[in-house]
Order: C-alpha cells, then structure tokens, then sequence
C-alpha cells in the first residue's frame, strides 16, 4: 500500500473513488441528450439521468417490488440483482439458449428480454423446479440419463426441455431435437438430453 | 448498453403520438433483435416505446380474410388453428425460423422489421451502408456466402433474414399501418423495399408509423403448399435459400400459383414472372425447371455466394415437387 493511499480516510476514499469511476463510465455510455439535460445541477440529476423504472415481479412464486434501469436484462436481474445464478449467461445473444426460462408458462431467453417489459409477470428458474428437497421428474432424468457433461447449459436445456414436454412437442426424438433446437450442448450431450425427455414424456408424470 | 429511457403504453394512438414527439425513439415489442443490436451498439435509440400493453394479439377470421395483429407471437401464429387450416405455408415458414424460445416472444410486427443478419451490419468496426450510410459495403469483396444473388445494388447486398415474411409475401398478405395521419394499407410486397442508394431504410414505413395487423385473403393454394428452408444446421440456422410454393391444381393443370423466395435478396422475393409462365400449364418436373430457369435469369453472384445459383432452383423444382405430392 502506498504512502498516497494511507493517507486517505479508509474505505471512503476507495469506494468513492470506485463511484464516481463507474458514475463517469455511465456517463460516456449515456445519449447527449440525456447529459444535457443534467448540466448543472449534476448531483440532484444523477438519480434522474439513470432513469429507474419501478417493476413488480414474481420469481419462483417470490413477489418483488424493484427498481431497475431499463437498459437491465432479466438474465442480469435474476443474477446480478436476485443472486439467482442457476440461470446462466452463455451467448447473451439469443442464441445458446443457456438462460431459458419461464415467463407465465413460456420459455424465453431471459438475456433478450429487459427485465422492465416484465410488469406483473411470474418467473420461473431453475431455482423453483424442484420441489424443495424433491427433484423435478426433468432433472431427475437428465441425471439418470448422463443429459449433460460439464453442466453449464443444463438448466437452460431443463427449462427448455419441461416447457417442450408440456407445448406437446415431445411425441418424437425427432420432434424433441426440432424443438430443442434453441440450446446448444458444446459438450454434445444431445442424445442423452433426448433420452432424457423422452422418458418423462413416455412417463405421462405431470411436469 | 447504452442508456436509455422507457414508457409503457397501452394504445396505439398514445404510442404513435411517444414515437413521433421523441427524436430517436422507437417501438419495442418481443425486442428478440431489437435488444440484441442495443447491446451490440448497432443501434442506440435514446426512448423505448414498450408497445405490449397494446391489444394486437388477435387471430381471427372477419369475412374471408384473416386477421393477424401485429402483437400476436410467432409461436402462437404457427401453432393456430385457423392458420394451420387456411395457411400451411405460414405456419410452416415461421416454425422454420428461429428457436422455440425466440417464436415465444417475437411478434409479428417485429419479424417484419427485423433487421439482416449480414457479419458487416452486425460489426460495428466494419463498413456497413446499412448501419452507417457512406461508409460502403464490406460484403461486396469481403465475405458474402450468406449474401443477395437478386435485386442487389452497387451499396448493399444483405438479405432479409425473415422466414414469416417470405410466405407472407406470396400470400398477398396486407399490412395495416397506424402512424400520425391515421391508418394506411399497404400490400406486403411493398413493405419491404430494395437496397437501392437507401440501403439504411428496410422498409417503406413512414416516421411514426406502427404495424397494427396482417390481413391475409383466403386462397386455394393451401392443400397443395410447402416451405422448403436449405440451411447450414438442420434447424436454428438462417436461410441460404427457402422457398415458399403454393399450388391450384385442377387434375394436372396449374389453376394457380404462389411462389417465393428467402435468403436471396434484400427483401422477400416474389417469383411473379415465373407464377404467370406456370399458370393454365401442367404441373410437370419439366415446367417446374423452365421456371425455375426464368426466376435464375436476373441473379447475379458474388464470390463466395455462387453456390445459390444452383441451389435457388433447385429448391424452387424441389419446393413445387413437395407442393404437388400434397394431395
């Protein structure tokens, strides 16, 4: 630690430091129409300048009253925010489908979604699957059946897998690989993911 | 991302009326693209017109159109009773786009405004007309295997990557517009536009204007219609050709025809000259090639896209084949 640095009171310094850097990191990502309307009085505008819009939102049948930027995901919402991590961030595109999970009963990709256009919704992760200590059917399959290898896509193919059972779209291996299409394995668990589901499909047990 | 503010609405009047007021505003539906190019800082647009609260997810029949409005989901769309019935074609162009999880929450309107998927357009350290006009056309020389093979210009040669619109077009589908001035009807085929000097604009829509429904005429190509999609992976991949084909046929004989093209221009690409060789002809492998053979007569390849001047056809043969064995 440097002579400079003891001399600044402890922890004060450091975190405003860390404030104003991100403040100022924000503030080069931030239309110039916004800034300018936050001339001047530039502490009283700062709270407006970040534009937090106010969310109701259930997760895993938890109510939440929120404050969020517009510009948040409902991926980053349900990591960064709610400390759920079992939704994972792969692609953050669309195009991995690692962060499927429900909204009312339909899976999306949670990293396209902002989490403000989710006002009065009911999500559900990874997280709320099982039934307390009791797994899901879906995971218990994919453990019986080996459906993953390092593990990272796999909540979102079980997500993904339990909406396709419960859309109908489950009757084939080949209907089950058309419509689990939208997540990819780069381990290349895909046969064993199909087993999986189609043995809770066959089952007929309620998921 | 970059910053920006957001409103909810319930109306589209109220959201036409946001979208016009605000300097570099924009509507956001199922945002599946929208929020994609954000994050990517292709696009930035400085206010959110979140449009959901709108009601335009009907599917309805009225008289012997069908109506689609603008806020209905693509899933919910493909999976329709009333458009599995009278249009095949839709329900099995938009079940070959994009995955489940993105059908769930792309809407209809937004398929529609849903910008190309070209490497240049998309790398914002690139070239790109589109994204940044002036700049000129990275794809022309550079890596153009994906790109236009018709109606290309001197500053752009991206595709329109939406399956949806290639069968809406050769549906005679009709587009309902709200914007500042009312509503306007457009044909779908003149939706979507050419590149031309303009390639920046998609579309034809005017400042302000919000999609608010399709109006789908009922026809008697659906019992004889197919989409057929050549991709790289056998699902969850864009086109490098579809082909939407929809037959009339009485015995042998071609009553008539609707045929088009994904993958292969800038916007959906109706092979109207090759409908009108085919009407009253017969339905044979022979008249399929001669008209295929004209559709082929206007491309044009780059260096690495030659491929699809034999693969447009031979999809466009295979297409009408499947539509035939239909019956």
């Amino acid at each position: 630690m440097s002579v400079k640095e003891e001399n600044i009171p402890e922890n004060e310094g450091r975190r405003d430091f860390l404030k104003q850097g991100t403040l100022f990191t924000a503030l080069a990502l931030t239309p110039v129409s916004l800034l300018k309307a936050a001339e001047g009085k530039a502490d009283e505008k700062f709270a407006e300048l970040f534009e937090q819009v106010s969310l109701r939102i259930k997760v895993n049948g938890v109510a939440h009253e929120l404050n969020v930027e517009p510009r948040v995901t409902l991926l980053d919402l349900l990591r960064e925010q709610l400390h759920l991590t079992g939704t994972k961030k792969g692609c953050d595109h669309g195009q991995c489908g690692a962060c499927t999970v429900h909204i009312d009963g339909t899976r999306v990709n949670s990293c396209l979604q902002l989490a403000v256009m989710n006002e009065g919704k009911e999500i559900t992760t990874i997280e709320g699957l099982a039934n307390n200590d009791v797994l899901h059917p879906m995971q218990a399959a994919f453990i019986k059946h080996d459906g993953f290898q390092c593990g990272y896509c796999t909540p979102g193919q079980i997500m993904s897998a339990v909406a396709c059972v419960r859309e109908g779209h489950a009757g084939s291996k080949g209907e089950i690989r058309e419509y689990m299409s939208g997540n990819i394995c780069r381990c290349g668990a895909y046969p064993n993911i199909v087993d999986a589901i189609e043995e809770v499909q066959k089952s007929g047990v309620q998921v | 991302m970059i910053n920006f503010t957001f409103v909810r609405t319930t109306t589209a009047k109220a959201a036409v009326g946001l979208v016009t007021k605000e300097k570099n505003a924009r509507f956001i539906a199922g945002g599946t693209n929208l929020v994609d190019l954000m994050k990517r800082g292709v696009t930035a647009p400085e206010r959110l017109i979140d449009i959901n609260g709108v009601p335009l997810k009907q599917i309805e029949l009225a008289g012997d159109v069908l109506h689609i409005g603008a806020l209905a989901s693509n899933s919910a769309v493909a999976e329709h009773e009333l458009v599995k019935l009278h249009f095949p074609l839709l329900s099995l162009a938009l079940q070959a786009g994009a995955s489940q999880q993105l059908r769930n929450v792309a809407t209809v309107g937004g398929n529609m405004m849903q910008r190309t998927r070209c490497g240049y357009f998309y790398d914002t350290t690139m070239p790109c007309n589109k994204r940044a006009p002036g700049t000129g056309c990275g794809a022309i020389t550079g890596y153009n295997r994906m790109h236009a093979i018709f109606g290309t210009s001197e500053q752009c040669i991206a595709v329109h990557p939406s399956d949806m619109c290639v069968g809406l077009v050769a549906l005679d589908a009709m587009v309902v517009l709200a914007g500042p001035k009312g509503e306007r009807k457009l044909k779908f085929i003149d939706f979507h536009k050419l590149a031309g000097t303009t390639p920046e604009k998609d579309n034809n829509l005017l400042p302000g204007e919000m999609i608010i429904r399709l109006e789908i005429p009922l026809n008697k190509v659906a019992a004889n219609s197919h989409y057929v999609k050549v991709r790289d992976r056998a699902s969850y991949a864009f086109a490098l050709v579809s082909v939407a084909a929809g037959l009339q046929l009485q015995g042998d004989k071609i009553v008539d025809v609707r045929l088009a093209m994904g993958g292969v221009a800038h916007k959906p690409w109706r092979l109207l000259e090759a409908e009108a060789f085919l009407k009253g002809k017969t339905a044979t492998e022979a008249n399929f090639k001669a008209a295929a053979a004209l559709v082929m007569k206007n491309a044009k390849a780059y260096k690495e896209n030659a491929f699809k001047l034999q693969m447009a056809p031979n999809t466009l043969i295979e297409a009408l084949n499947l539509a035939k064995s239909k019956a």
